[in-house]
């Protein structure tokens, strides 16, 4: 038999507007660059997300493991109308945004993930998300969960979001918070920013090459570990630790 | 009294640390026995405002005593508020100085992130006054606010002064490996872009994110000894030569002339008049820069410059590693973070670093004399000291 069972199993995505990219100078005065990514691009981001799986703060660990799995499934054709967004510094990959449109009107926010923290760059690049949904994709509401309190902060309290509890997310069937039209449109003048047309050279050097994140979020060192080898003549917990850096045990 | 001189020095990264409080301030303790070449200690002060509250730990001294092996020594915690760290090394100069003790250690931890950012700031509200602030929800972001506004009006400080502080400050953090903010700001990026609104909004106007310090996890140490003890340790002489410390109303409201700081004036000219120097004399000092005007308001009371001229001295460069009289070259709170509990130490450990001349790429040049002024509730106890170089 020769059905092809890769034409059942791969869904058939809805037509969506792509997201025209666009750029914000960040608190270091650097421009960054927020852009959709294609199926192409996927390859060369999970490699920076991956190391982050290992990171538990902020809950970096869960995140990077989903972010890692709804790449994958894109890049594998295993769910459906989802999109994936970048923000790049000179090329440098700083954070991921990706969601899904769950109906023409309803918006499924999944991950922010910030590679380079302390600048505001994940909530901008949730914000040009919250803009996709509403401003290009023209919908209704988006629904949105926080795995993290920081999460938390940037998202459930600076866009003041409503809760929609009765809805399971897709994220672990935990209790939805809802944008609505009306927040956004609040939150407008103050959280979402950017100008388009990205300069031809910004943009240029953006789809030139993702390049990898330059101070990615790392597991903690082991604080004692200088001074317990003070007392260890062997110099093991030292030893230990650089292997842990370099991801040898 | 004796005189009394910094042996050893040790500090952790000011971040988040996910280690037991006691670990945090054990640590810091090691590397300073290591600096000093020496494990004997006779007294331990620790200092430390929320282990209680926060951490749910008490009697953090036994606890630390006992992590670093120094039992029988003595050893109490020191309560100050935020210039706890500075009022432990006020503690231990007097016991060195007096002849009590040959060698105290004091050592600052806090362990904040523990708890949500919300949660920590509520936390250290409960240092204002509980009837006459706490209970109508003021906390320091917002005291600081009120102080910031009134400063603007009656000086002509503007948010580009405050911003430059956040830029200079956090920058000097970029030298700084044991700075918790490792990221470059520009005044592009924080006050003119487009985007500056959103980059860094408003916290309690006029502040505004970037003018506020963030909340750390770290510990900081420092080893005092008498003469005969230092003489033997293998490092520059660093001497304690001004301890002063002084009080203010503890309600902010109830001050004469809320712009004006008096216990950082009183504070700071005590240890100056103990160590028999000026203001002029200094060449390094670290500021408690909790919020950016914070830096400014106390480079004018403590004597560096003439009140309501701060942020001119700054405009002219004067406070830049480089400058005249630079200010904060370790990051300050700002920069470096502020763990509560350690930051009055750390900048101890700043300047003792900076006398003796292992400052690295933040090293000012030739510096003789540093001060430190570390700022307790809303200006209600402050705590100064100055260092000299050899004797
Ligand atoms: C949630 C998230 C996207 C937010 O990103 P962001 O908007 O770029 O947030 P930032 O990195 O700018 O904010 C935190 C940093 O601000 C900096 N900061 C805090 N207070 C500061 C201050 N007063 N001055 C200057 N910087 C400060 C610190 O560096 C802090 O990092 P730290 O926690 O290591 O100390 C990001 O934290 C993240 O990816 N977390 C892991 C995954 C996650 O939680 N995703 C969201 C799931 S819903």
């Amino acid at each position: 038999m020769s059905a092809d069972l890769e034409s059942i199993l791969r869904p058939v995505d809805n037509p969506m507007p792509p997201f025209p990219a666009k750029h914000v100078t960040i608190a270091s005065g650097e421009e960054m660059v927020i852009r959709q990514v294609t199926r192409d691009e996927i390859p060369d981001i999970l490699p920076h997300v991956a190391p982050l799986i290992y990171v538990e703060r902020d809950f970096y660990d869960v995140v990077a493991a989903r972010v890692y799995s709804e790449l994958l499934s894109y890049y594998r054709y295993r769910i459906q109308d989802a999109y994936v967004l970048v923000a790049q510094i000179d090329g440098e990959l700083c954070a991921v945004v990706n969601g899904r449109m769950a109906t023409p009107e309803v918006g499924m926010s999944l991950h922010t993930l910030a590679m380079r923290r302390g600048l505001r760059i994940g909530a901008h690049a949730f914000a040009a998300k919250m803009e996709y949904h509403m401003d290009i994709m023209g919908q209704q509401e988006v629904l949105i969960v926080a795995e993290s309190p920081i999460g938390f902060r940037r998202w459930m309290i600076e866009y003041n979001l409503e809760k929609r509890f009765d809805v399971p997310h897709e994220l672990g069937g935990v209790p939805s918070w809802a944008l609505t039209k009306e927040l956004f449109d609040r939150a407008r003048a103050t959280l979402v920013v950017g100008r388009r047309p990205v300069p031809e050279e910004l943009l240029e050097k953006a789809h030139a090459a993702i390049l990898p994140p330059s101070d990615p979020p790392t597991p903690p060192e082991d604080l004692l570990a200088a001074t317990r080898s003070q007392y260890d003549s062997t110099g093991t917990a030292l030893i230990l630790q650089r292997w842990r850096q370099e991801g040898k045990v | 009294m004796r005189s009394v001189y910094v042996i050893g020095i040790g500090i952790t990264s000011f971040t988040r640390l996910e280690y037991p409080l006691s670990e945090i301030a054990a640590y810091p303790a090691m590397m300073a026995m290591k600096d000093a070449g020496r494990k004997e200690i006779d007294h331990l002060y620790v200092a430390n405002m929320g282990s209680g509250r926060v951490n749910h730990q008490t009697g953090l001294a036994s606890a630390v005593v006992d992590t670093l092996s120094l039992t029988p020594a003595g050893a109490e915690a020191i309560e100050n508020g935020p210039a706890s760290g500075a009022s432990a090394i006020k503690t231990g100069y007097m016991a060195v100085a007096s002849g009590v003790h040959d060698v105290v250690m004091v050592t600052g931890a806090e362990r904040m992130r523990e708890v949500n950012n919300l949660e920590a700031t509520e936390f250290v509200a409960t240092l204002t006054h509980p009837l006459a602030e706490y209970i109508y929800g003021v906390t320091l972001p917002s005291l600081a606010a009120m102080f910031t506004r009134l400063y603007m009006e009656k000086y002509g400080v503007t948010e580009r002064h405050l911003a430059m502080v956040a830029v200079k400050n956090q920058n000097n953090a970029l030298k700084n490996e044991f700075a918790h903010l490792q990221q470059e700001i520009s005044i592009e990026g924080i006050l003119d872009s487009p985007e500056a609104m959103t980059n860094n909004p408003y916290v309690a106007e006029p502040l505004r994110f970037f003018d506020c310090c963030p909340v750390s996890d770290g510990g900081a140490c420092v080893i005092l000894a008498s003469e005969e003890v230092a003489r033997k340790v293998e490092r520059p002489l660093v001497r304690l030569a001004g301890v002063g410390q002084a009080t203010d109303t503890h309600a902010v409201h109830e001050r004469e002339e809320p712009t004006d700081l008096l216990a950082v004036r009183r504070a700071a000219a005590k240890s100056f008049e103990m160590a028999g120097l000026a203001p002029s004399d200094v060449d390094v000092a670290e500021l408690h820069d909790a919020f950016t005007i914070l830096e400014i308001v106390e480079s004018e009371e403590v004597g560096f410059f003439p009140k309501g001229e701060g942020h001119l001295a700054l405009e002219r460069g004067e406070t830049a590693i480089g400058g005249t009289l630079p200010i904060n070259p370790s990051g300050g709170l700002k920069g470096r973070g502020h763990p509560v509990g350690a930051t009055g130490i750390a900048q101890a450990h700043e300047i003792v670093h900076q006398l003796r001349g292992d400052a690295g790429e933040r090293q000012v040049k030739d510096a003789k004399v540093g001060f430190t002024c570390n700022f307790g509730g809303f200006g209600n106890n402050v705590v100064c000291l100055t260092f000299v170089r050899g004797n």
